[in-house]
C-alpha cells in the first residue's frame, strides 16, 4: 500500500458528499475550520476537539544550540510551539488501521 | 477552544446553515482526517500543519508502577507537525 497526500480539496470533497453544498462552498468551510483553530492558537488558547486531539501551544525558552554540521554554538531565541496530542481514539484507530 | 465553540464560530458566520448542518461538516472533517490516516495516509494542509503516521518499533516498556517488565509491539502512531505559517503566526509573524 503506497501512502496518499490528502490536502484541503479532499476534505472539502468530503464536505461535499456528506452534505451537499457547493463545491465551492464546502471548501470555503473547510479554510474557516482551518482559520478558527488557528485563529484561537495564536490567541495562546488551548484547541481540545473531543475523540479527535488536543492543540497546545507551549512556550520554550531561550537555549544554546549547535549547528550539527559545523559545530558552531547558535543562540536559539525564546519561542512558542504547537503540539498535538492526539486522542485516544485517533491512536486506537491509526494503531489498528496500520498493523502489518 | 472546545468543539462545540467551534461549531458555535462557523454557525453564526453561516445563518443560512442549519445548526445540524455545521455539525456534520465539522464532525466530517475532523473524521475525515482520522479515517486518511487510519488508511496510512498524510494529510498535509498548507499553511496549517500536516498529520501524518509514525511507526514505533518494539521494545521492552516497564510498568511504572510495579517496575515489571513488559514486552511492548511495534504500532503505529498519529503525528502532526505545524505548517511554517502556523508556527511563525505564534511568534509574532504577520497574517
Amino acid at each position: 500500500m503506497s501512502a496518499k497526500t490528502l490536502t484541503r480539496m479532499d476534505l472539502s470533497e468530503a464536505v461535499f458528499r456528506e452534505v451537499g453544498l457547493s463545491r465551492n462552498e464546502s471548501a470555503e468551510l473547510v479554510e474557516s475550520v482551518l482559520h478558527h483553530m488557528s485563529e484561537a492558537l495564536v490567541r495562546g488558547e488551548t484547541v481540545k476537539i473531543s475523540s479527535f486531539g488536543t492543540f497546545n501551544v507551549r512556550d520554550k525558552s531561550a537555549r544554546i544550540g549547535r549547528n550539527p554540521k559545523t559545530g558552531e554554538e547558535v543562540p536559539i531565541h525564546p519561542r512558542r510551539v504547537l503540539t498535538f496530542r492526539p486522542s485516544h481514539l485517533m491512536k486506537d484507530r491509526v494503531a489498528a488501521g496500520n498493523k502489518r | 477552544m472546545i468543539r462545540s465553540e467551534l461549531i458555535q464560530k462557523i454557525a453564526e458566520e453561516n445563518p443560512h446553515l442549519y445548526q445540524r448542518d455545521v455539525e456534520r461538516i465539522v464532525n466530517t472533517i475532523f473524521e475525515e482526517i482520522i479515517e486518511a490516516m487510519a488508511e496510512g495516509n498524510r494529510v498535509e494542509l498548507r499553511g496549517f500543519g500536516a498529520f501524518s503516521v509514525k511507526s514505533r518499533d518494539a521494545r521492552i516498556g516497564r510498568n511504572p508502577r510495579t517496575g515489571e517488565a513488559v514486552q511492548v509491539e511495534a504500532k503505529c502512531v498519529p503525528f502532526f507537525k505545524t505548517g511554517k505559517l502556523l508556527r511563525d503566526r505564534l511568534n509574532g509573524g504577520t497574517s
